[in-house]
């Protein structure tokens, strides 16, 4: 029924190779004195617990302090404060709407841009490139993660928003003009241009994360799908994707969280100008770019009071989004066994 | 009796890791064949093989002939995916899709063929889970996570998953070493009845369950076939010696 291998016969001497595979851990005597170790165990313990805290303080009271310096503006106008759309730090009049709404449309069109972009990238350099090609990039990535966002804006400044401007924006009003989206003149400068600058400044971000995420996919769940006749694509979308989605979604919200807080980058390309146009080739403001550009020429006490509750504003939008990411991240440690973080 | 599979002369190569040397070897068709060995002889290796998983690491280089129903698995042109479809694996820790509901975990790889109306894939769903008397215990709770099941009960979960496929050959790779006794029982249970209608290929280095679900038996050392036969046989009347300090537990 079965045979036998001719050359099957003659076998090596047995050595201990085939079995030393399972590694031996040996209990060592406690040498440490134990009163000592505990009362050290105690301190660590201490400091840790005043390191977080601290954390929290601190940020109480950057809330407490920021309030307090709002104050005016609060008690002036209340809701109207987040729901007013004029701004005239002559005649008194601030409403911030119109930043609210720059910095989410600018962030979230940014990270719709990206985050399919840095899926893609991330699974290219982990699962299709050859290895060393992806070892090759990886780096490359992280390392235009940390080019400071000034030079960014002067290359979006110098570069691109000429380029939007004289070829982009032409053709998308000639092809999309119908579209409310696409109607005005081409100012180059523009929620556009900040939509882009930021979806270049994230990308990396995104993308690095993204890719540890997908390094962090175990051999196992991959054969798993192999196992079942998947192909490689079949693989990804299979078992890698899914295995991620929560890392990878955390990944976007980080990326979402640096966007909101961009300053400089966006300040310089997107015409810095408070109104809400649902045309993104019209110029429009953020909250980041109005504290830095008015904060050091502020008119009057209710002026300042105003840019504080902007920074507030700031402060509170940064900490949901925040606690998003968290929260993702942590519905995925508790189900330690589904998905990595 | 048909031979499902056969080997003629297979190496299999790591780099300079030389894991599986010559074997030859006929797997029958409707039958469970152990194959049994020292941790590291290659049976793994030897396992993953048949249905091209080396594939994946390119530093892997297999030769020789492995035949299923006759044609070489390796020859140029076949694509190892529809070889996958055909030989199913099971692999020694349960590996579950922890995204998907207990449901979705069965229909994934029957899924790959292409659009399926919902009825199809209920009835799959059921047969499969029947046929590793699983079902019993998860059929009110189908759209449930997988990952709340028990150790063993994801394993009867990864078996029905493959055979859902609906493939010829199953290799199973130490698809109990990480259970519980009850759990192994079961799965060894089931691989007696999976027989039936599948060739089964077993790797285990608990020689106990090789006497009890094999009908044959190979003994691989240092990537080298020592011996193969019909389980009883290799178990009472073993003609080398290796095989009988082996299965004697004088080592290994
Ligand atoms: N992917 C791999 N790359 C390099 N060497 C490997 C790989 N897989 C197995 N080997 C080597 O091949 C030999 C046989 O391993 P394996 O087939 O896993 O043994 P077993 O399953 O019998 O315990 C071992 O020396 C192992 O180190
Ligand atoms: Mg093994």
């Amino acid at each position: 029924m079965q045979q036998r291998a001719e050359t099957g016969k003659d076998c090596l001497p047995f050595t201990t190779s085939a079995t030393d595979r399972t590694e031996q851990t040996v209990g060592k005597p406690r040498t440490v004195d134990r009163e000592k170790a505990i009362t050290g165990d105690r301190i660590f313990k201490w400091m840790t617990t005043g390191f977080a805290f601290s954390i929290l303080i601190i940020l109480g009271l950057m809330l407490f302090q920021m309030a307090g310096e709002s104050w005016p503006a609060l008690k002036q106008f209340g809701w109207q404060f987040v729901t007013g759309r004029d701004w005239d730090a002559v005649q008194g009049h601030f409403g911030a709407l119109p930043y609210l709404y720059g910095s989410v449309v600018s962030s979230v069109l940014a990270l719709l841009l990206a985050t399919p972009l840095s899926i893609g990238a991330a699974i290219f350099i982990t699962e299709i490139a050859p290895k060393r090609l992806g070892s090759l990039i990886a780096p490359l990535v992280e390392l235009l993660a940390a080019i400071p966002s000034v030079i960014y804006g002067l290359w979006g400044v110098l570069v691109m928003a000429p380029w939007l401007q004289s070829t982009v924006e032409p053709f998308l009003i000639e092809r999309f003009g119908f579209l409310p989206f696409f109607q005005g003149a081409p100012y180059g400068v523009s929620m556009l241009a900040a939509v882009f600058i930021l979806m270049i400044m994230v990308v990396p971000i995104i993308t690095s994360i993204t890719r540890e995420v997908l390094l962090a996919v175990p051999q196992s769940q991959k054969e798993a799908a192999i196992a079942l006749g998947a192909t490689r694509w079949e693989t990804i979308m299979m078992a890698v994707l899914p295995y991620g989605r929560s890392g990878i979604m955390g990944a976007a919200i980080l990326g979402l969280g640096r966007a909101v807080g961009e300053t400089m980058a966006v300040t310089m390309v997107i015409g810095n100008a408070p109104q809400i146009s649902a045309s993104l080739l019209s110029p429009a403001y953020t909250m980041p770019s109005v504290i830095a550009n008015e904060f050091a020429e502020a008119v009057s006490k209710l002026h300042t009071a105003a840019l504080m509750e902007i920074g507030l504003m700031l402060l509170v939008v940064t900490l949901i989004i925040n606690a998003l990411a968290r929260l993702l991240i942590w519905g995925v440690t508790k189900d330690s066994s589904g998905g990595a973080a | 009796m048909n031979n499902k599979v056969q080997l003629d002369q297979v190496n299999i190569h790591f780099g300079k890791t030389h894991a599986v040397k010559n074997v030859s070897i006929l797997f029958p068709e409707n039958s469970v064949t152990a194959i049994i060995g020292p941790s590291g002889c290659g049976k793994s290796t030897l396992l993953r093989s048949i249905n091209r998983m080396h594939d994946l690491f390119p530093s892997a280089r297999v030769e020789g002939r492995i035949l299923v129903d006759g044609s070489d698995i390796y020859d140029k042109g076949v694509d190892p995916v529809s070889i996958r479809r055909r030989v199913g694996m099971v692999f020694q820790k349960p590996n579950p899709f922890p995204a998907m509901s207990i449901y979705d975990n069965v229909i994934a790889g029957y899924k790959l063929n292409g659009r399926m109306v919902k009825s199809e894939a209920d009835d799959i769903v059921e047969t499969s889970l029947k046929r590793v008397a699983l079902w019993e215990e998860v059929k009110d709770r189908l759209k449930t996570n997988a990952m709340n099941l028990s150790g063993g009960q994801q394993q009867r979960l990864c078996i029905a998953r493959t055979i859902a496929v609906k493939p010829e050959v199953i290799l199973m790779d130490e698809p109990a070493s990480a259970l519980d006794p009850i759990s192994t029982l079961k799965i060894e249970e089931l691989i007696e009845e999976l027989k039936e209608r599948y060739t089964i290929i077993i790797v285990t280095h608990n020689m106990q369950q090789a006497a009890r679900v094999s009908d044959y038996t190979a003994f691989l050392y240092m990537g080298e076939l020592v011996e193969c036969g019909e389980t009883k046989k290799i178990f009472t009347t073993p003609e080398q010696k290796q095989t009988e300090d082996y299965i004697t537990g004088r080592f290994g």
